[in-house]
């Protein structure tokens, strides 16, 4: 994996952050600069999915300057507790693929909403390409999102009865509702 | 007795003096003789004997020619004796020649001498040495000898190895019989007292209230040290609770210097080696060491069982492995891995586990505020 521009935490650079620590207090505090670290770098790198298995591809886990790598079953464990917050879903038995959310589905799902709603392209089909891919919402946060991911996000926001996801084969699209019809009297 | 023959004390050919006591009374057999507070001098042929000066102005004295000792022996000091007074036997073999002594026969086949302010010299080593020596005997390179080796030289004959281990037996025998009279005696009183303090904790069980708290609490304490069960309360606490307690003092008295000379810690297996090795008799269990080391914090002694936590600073923006702290401090291996183990539970540093080894770092998870 190529350099990545992000500002590392000074734990990056220091060797037992790679270690899972046995003592319970210090161990809390490395797991959630794990956590806050894997985060913001997924953010930078809009990276949707790790896997496991290739973990030392990404300068994530493996800081190749003071030659340490954080082990799989580490990682499995720091990703646990990510999902826990809702910030991350292993997507096989293995637990080996993860989908990182550095947001959660719930709030992926309002800032999808609220970028339909300023626009006001409620009641109108939109395809999942157009969404994430289109020229429209380059600048946004969730331009480039994992289909996977998006479908997920599409999801929460149809159990909130605010879009209805449409997958034929030839079209795959997403239609929103205007949330004001739901305050009915 | 009738051995001895009155001589004048002038050596023969070839005599030297060994030794001279004073102070010496002869007995013949068991009997007391009136030959008292004389001079004794051991010669290289002969035992003399002579008042006191008589021998120095050369008159008359009593001698027996060392040919005529069979072998010699100290006799044991009986349990009433409480002098300086230490007595000698010879035995003797038959007198073939007349006597021209002061007695024409006796009962008996030996004489005392006993040395009524003790002996200065090891006359019983002396007496021995001279009769192996034989030095009376002119010196003949031939047969002679063998024929008297079976009758005389007895401290190498089979008959003269079986009588000193006797006699050894015997002795030995005697000081254990003494040694135990005084432990019986304290056994039965160890009884008596047994059955004092149950009928008084039987007492205060009854009375409890009449006698204030204080009292019955020190009473028990007095019950605990004596060994017995208080049955008051029925604790578990036997004499081994102040056995531990001492030892625990004891080992911490004599450990310290060496504990701060090691670096403050010392691994348990090293104490055991120590302490017994100082104690070199009366040797300790290993338990009985663990059970008085863990008795040392409450009794508030300057030692501890697992003193660990007195911590290691690590400086900062340095780590440490456990073999760089052992060379650091001169301690073992094992104690320095102990002690960053400890200094990591309690938070003070942390881990770093690669393929470079162990190392530790400051705990700059906890430190290090963002």
């Amino acid at each position: 994996m190529s350099e990545v521009d992000i500002e590392w935490p000074w734990q990056y650079s220091f060797p037992p952050f790679f270690t899972l620590q046995p003592n319970p207090e210090t161990r809390s505090k490395q797991v959630t600069a794990w956590k806050s670290l894997i985060l913001t770098y997924c953010q930078k790198t809009k990276t949707y999915l790790i896997d496991v298995r290739e973990a030392t591809q990404f300068a994530l886990f493996n800081n190749s300057t003071i030659n340490r790598k954080l082990e799989h079953n580490v990682i499995i464990s720091i990703l646990s507790e990510l999902q826990k917050t809702g910030n991350a879903t292993p997507i096989d038995k293995g637990k080996n693929r993860w989908e990182i959310y550095w947001h959660t589905l719930e709030e992926w799902s309002s800032l999808i909403y609220e970028y339909i709603s300023n626009r006001g392209m409620q009641n109108t089909v939109v395809t999942l390409y157009e969404l994430v891919q289109g020229e429209d919402s380059t600048n946004e946060e969730f331009n480039g999102m994992q289909q996977d991911v998006l479908i997920k996000v599409l999801r929460a926001l149809e159990r909130e009865r605010k879009c209805e996801v449409i997958l034929d084969d030839d079209i795959q699209g997403v239609k929103f509702f205007l949330t004001v019809s739901i305050l009915c009297v | 007795m009738n051995r001895l023959k009155y001589t004048s004390p002038v050596l023969l050919d070839g005599e030297s003096t060994v030794v001279v006591e004073n102070n010496v009374r002869l007995y013949d057999g068991h009997q007391k003789t009136s030959f008292e507070g004389g001079e004794l001098i051991i010669t290289t042929h002969r035992t003399l004997w002579g008042r006191p000066g008589t021998i120095a102005r050369g008159q008359t004295c009593l001698a027996l020619h060392l040919d005529l000792v069979l072998f010699v022996e100290e006799e044991s000091p009986s349990a009433f004796s409480f002098s300086r007074s230490r007595k000698v036997i010879l035995h003797l073999s038959e007198s073939v020649e007349e006597s021209d002594g002061p007695q024409l026969t006796s009962y008996y086949s030996f004489i005392k001498l006993s040395f009524r302010d003790g002996y200065t010299s090891n006359v019983i080593g002396v007496l021995n040495d001279l009769l192996q020596k034989r030095l009376w005997e002119p010196p003949s390179p031939e047969a002679p000898l063998i024929p008297q080796m079976p009758t005389i030289k007895l401290r190498t004959g089979i008959v003269g190895i079986e009588r000193s281990l006797q006699e050894k037996q015997k002795a030995t025998d005697e000081s254990i019989t003494k040694a135990f009279q005084d432990l019986s005696k304290l056994m039965t009183m160890a009884q008596d007292m047994v059955r004092l303090t149950r009928t008084i904790s039987t007492k205060i069980k009854e009375k409890q209230g009449d006698i204030t708290e204080d009292e019955t609490v020190r009473f028990k304490s007095y019950l605990l040290s004596l060994g017995i069960n208080d049955p008051v309360t029925r604790d578990s606490y036997k004499s081994d609770n102040q056995y531990y307690k001492d030892l625990a003092r004891e080992i911490s008295d004599f450990l310290l210097s060496h504990v701060e000379e090691m670096g403050g810690m010392m691994a348990l297996t090293d104490v055991f080696c120590r302490v017994n090795r100082a104690r070199s008799l009366e040797l300790l269990s290993p338990e009985d060491i663990l059970n008085a080391c863990r008795v040392m914090e409450t009794l508030g002694l300057p030692l501890k069982l697992y003193q660990f936590n007195s911590g290691v600073m690590i400086e900062d923006n340095s780590s440490l492995s456990a073999e760089e702290l052992s060379q650091k401090l001169g301690i073992s291996v094992t104690l320095a891995k102990e002690r960053l183990l400890t200094t990591e539970k309690y938070g003070k540093c942390c881990r770093d586990d690669s393929i470079e080894g162990l190392r530790f770092y400051p705990n700059l998870f906890l430190t290090k505020e963002e």
